[in-house]
């Protein structure tokens, strides 16, 4: 018995045209929450990916309790004792928490499920490690945070003692962040080991022993969490200094660009989503629209760039009534947008690079003859123009299957292609959602360079950092309607909270 | 090592392990039919299976296999009408099970317009692929509307389509027979031309110039699917919708014209078997053609690849031509259509022998 509860020694996993992981080494104690820190594509999910079966590495080893160890396949790491929390959570939307937490390994006699065994089984987990569940209530109707305490107790209850949780605070609210920081030190208190996968420092510098960092495939270093700060962390992550807060001249707001009055779009269930929202954008500025998560943000800009019908209300763009005008039309006349959902919306993922960046302009005759034939050279140079420009990095360039590249380079090229579009109005929705420290910055750095170039930016943010440091004006929007105007600099992150959450309103 | 590399790579080029898929698929399916044949009659087994695999190359003077070769070609081009009708509605995420409603549509108009008003061919021909080309729209605005599986719309308009036309075919049927009049006969005009190609197929009149155009149509749906503004977004429309949307492409109108020109190849396809006289409609059939169904095997034996499926339509019907020389003494009567069934039924497995290759060469 050694004092590694896992240990991965000089792990190699190669892809075409790639070295995803090269010789790294990750030794996990018993009992200590371990981090891994990296930029996306740095080689996280490969490592994991190997640890937990999904891959084969082609060198290196892996051991378990100091004996080595063969894990072919997911059943495998399950033997071992390694669970693993997605960072998209696998579960039966239509199926109870209970359900969900024994399917695959059930309690049967006789072929009937003995199912008050397992509850009392779950129920028990569940108090023990201050797990609130509610067993008899159907996943889809459960909160983000119980779906991912669900995913927990999974791993319990099938005796895991090794738990990989892979970025699991990207999709929580700021207080079941707190929660499951609590959670998991629980956990580990108890003896379990903790992977964690993560690239917020903070969250990081809270919870965790030790911090592995890779970048590029490559192993940086493992240190002491309580040694070492955020700064030198980033440091080690993008192999140079990053500044965290945002430089920028204070704004020059010019005419108006975007002018929206008494939007009213439909939602999912007979309330409208968007309830007389009137708000305007400017040249030279960045008017950022916050909010907790489902509280009609998605919708405003599905009604805004033309995706949804407007119920009732107009929208003017340059001057010109552009209500009734379609996607395309939108488009064409000055409005980028930089969505939500970039493998719903933003790219065809099973198209090449350089067919995702043209997907906004591929019909302008540049791209395409007159007799309708795609122009295969300009596209190409136009593309391979577009990657060197914006750093988008990938194995094989232009011809690269963009569901191959990593989320951050995908985000690259979304935002490659609508910045240079040269919009009048650009509308970039959660732009750095799941994208890496060094790529936040520059994604930042981005879009204050198109305000000082007097475009209209119109920001859609949950992250209160980015609320706080980059728009030049923040909107608050709860349940449909806007409750709140600050300029970030007059208000707090706890009084944006309030609002967030409906506690105040002001008469906007 | 070299060597071993390159070989891996080899394996990983998509076109050579459609090729390679393909032909296990061929193998494998002769193979279990083979199995079947010998456990109904051991006896004749070998016969019967070197007597579908040869069709014409049955008759031993040269002349006669090269006028069977024709007509086998003269029915190669409306299955090849069908697999692309298939293959187009599939790149675009559609599975266009109703070419064989669109196919008797075509067959139906075609005929009627041929016997019933002694249309020339030409006119025939494009009354089919409209009439195919609407049947189909009506399952793509179905889908892009109301969100009705094209399946299941274009399993019921088969049905509606085929009694359809038997009714309407009544009308210009012989007399004595449930087949349809005899366009040499009745209206020679409607018949395709040959142009000569009969003569090289020792003046076998089955052999027009449906079995060129055929070819030519096929190196086109290439050439739209994979160079042009309306292949890409067609294509883009049917990988993810959603970003076709967001990127201003007309989702529904895609899906809906996807549907339309599927149905018109079908549609196409019927008035080129049906013109060039091989075959009479029979007003009593109760099975939509087989055409539409066989269609779906040979695109997946062409690999999904317009030219590839030149190739994969021909074996098809070779093999489906081939099945009629098994000697009817030693099995009976649908044996070759059993037989030839098995052996489509494994050429629809190319997907899954690719994923397999796909698997071990990752590994």
């Amino acid at each position: 018995m050694g004092e590694y509860a896992v240990e991965m020694l000089h792990i190699t996993k190669r892809f075409p045209g790639i070295v995803a992981n090269d010789d790294i080494t990750l030794q996990l104690k018993k009992g200590e929450i371990h981090a891994l820190l990296g930029e996306n594509g740095a080689g996280k999910s490969t490592l994991m990916s190997v640890l937990f079966g999904l891959y084969q590495a082609e060198e290196g080893e892996i051991r378990k309790d100091g004996k080595k160890v063969e894990i072919k396949n997911p059943n495998d790491a399950n033997a071992l004792g390694i669970g693993m929390v997605h960072q998209h959570f696998k579960l039966v939307e239509c199926f109870s928490v209970l359900d969900n937490i024994i399917l695959g390994a059930e309690p049967v006699q006789g072929g009937f499920l003995k199912k008050d065994e397992a509850r009392k089984k779950v129920m028990e987990l569940s108090n023990r490690y201050h797990l609130q569940i509610d067993p008899d209530a159907k996943v889809e109707n459960i909160t983000v945070g119980m779906q991912q305490r669900t995913e927990i107790l999974k791993m319990l209850y099938r005796d895991n003692e090794i738990l990989i949780f892979d970025e699991p605070t990207a999709v929580l609210t700021v207080q079941e962040i707190e929660e499951l920081m609590q959670i998991m030190k629980g956990l580990a208190k108890e003896g379990k080991s903790i992977l964690f996968i993560s690239h917020k420092l903070n969250e990081i510098m809270e919870v965790s022993d030790h911090c592995t960092v890779l970048r590029k495939g490559k192993y940086v270093g493992t240190v002491e969490t309580k040694d070492t700060t955020p700064e030198k962390l980033s440091a080690m992550m993008v192999g140079r200094n990053v500044s965290f807060k945002v430089e920028k001249k204070p704004a020059e707001p010019g005419d108006v660009v975007l002018d929206v009055k008494d939007m009213t779009v439909a939602g999912q269930n007979k309330k409208d989503a968007v309830q007389d929202v009137s708000f305007q954008v400017r040249k030279g500025e960045i008017v950022c629209i916050t909010g907790i998560d489902g509280n009609g943000q998605t919708e405003l800009v599905y009604g805004l760039s033309g995706l949804e019908p407007l119920k009732s209300g107009s929208i003017h763009m340059n001057g010109k009534d552009i209500t009734k005008a379609s996607v395309r039309e939108r488009s064409t006349s000055g409005m980028s947008h930089i969505p939500e959902d970039r493998h719903k919306h933003g790219l065809v993922l099973d198209y090449s690079l350089e067919d995702n960046l043209v997907l906004q302009r591929y019909f302008e005759p540049q791209f395409t003859s007159k007799a309708g034939l795609m122009k295969r050279k300009e596209i190409r140079e136009y593309s391979d123009r577009l990657i060197e420009e914006y750093d988008i990095r990938s194995g094989q360039g232009s011809s690269t299957i963009v569901r191959s590249m990593s989320g951050g380079n995908q985000q690259k090229a979304i935002i490659a292609r609508e910045i240079d579009k040269n919009p009048d109005l650009l509308i970039a929705v959660q732009p750095t959602r799941g994208v890496d420290i060094g790529a936040i910055e520059s994604i930042h750095r981005q879009l204050i360079e198109q305000r000082d170039a007097g475009k209209a930016v119109l920001l859609v943010s949950l992250e209160l950092d980015e609320v706080m440091d980059v728009p030049d004006r923040i909107l608050v929007m709860y349940e449909g309607r806007l409750v709140g105007e600050f300029k970030p600099d007059e208000v707090t992150v706890e009084e944006l909270g309030l609002y967030m959450t409906g506690a105040k309103k002001q008469e906007v | 090592m070299n060597t071993k590399n390159e070989k891996k790579r080899f394996l990983e080029i998509g076109g050579v392990q459609t090729v390679i898929a393909s032909l296990i698929c061929i193998i494998l399916g002769l193979l279990v039919g083979y199995i079947v044949l010998l456990c109904i009659n051991p006896a004749g087994a070998w016969d019967a299976m070197t007597s579908i695999l040869k069709n014409f190359l049955y008759f031993p003077r040269p002349e006669v296999a090269l006028e069977y070769f024709g007509s086998t070609l003269a029915k190669t081009a409306p299955l090849l009408m069908c697999t692309l009708s298939i293959l187009f509605a599939y790149k675009v995420g559609l599975f266009n099970i109703g070419a064989s409603g669109q196919y008797a549509v075509g067959a139906g108009l075609a005929l009627y317009l041929a016997l019933a008003y002694q249309m020339p061919w030409y006119v025939c021909m494009i009354a089919a692929m409209i009439g195919g080309g609407l049947l189909g729209g009506i399952a793509g605005i179905l889908k892009a509307y109301l969100n009705v599986n094209e399946v299941i719309a274009g399993i019921m308009l088969n049905w509606i389509s085929l009694y359809s036309v038997n009714m309407l075919l009544t009308n210009v049927k012989e007399s004595s027979t449930t087949y349809t009049m005899a366009l040499k006969t009745n209206s020679p005009d409607a018949l395709i031309p040959s142009l000569g190609l009969d003569k090289l197929f020792s003046d076998n009149r089955y052999v027009t110039i449906a079995i060129p155009l055929a070819v030519i149509i096929a190196i086109l749906v290439w050439v739209v699917m994979s160079k042009t503004k309306l292949g890409y977004e067609l294509k883009a429309t049917g990988l993810n919708k959603n970003a076709a949307k967001y990127a201003g492409m007309k989702e529904k109108r895609n899906m809906i014209l996807t549907m339309a020109i599927a149905g018109c190849l079908a549609g196409l396809g019927a008035a080129f078997l049906y013109l060039s006289g091989i075959e009479q409609w029979s007003c009593a059939q109760t099975a939509v053609p087989a055409m539409g169904f066989n269609g779906i095997a040979a695109a997946f034996l062409g690999g999904l690849n317009p030219i590839g499926s030149i190739f994969s339509a021909f074996f098809i019907q070779h093999i489906t031509s081939g099945g009629s020389y098994v000697d009817k003494m030693v099995y009976c009567a649908q044996i070759s259509d059993l037989i030839s069934a098995i052996i489509i039924y494994f050429c629809g497995f190319v997907l899954f022998f690719k994923y397999c290759m796909n698997r071990k060469a990752k590994k």
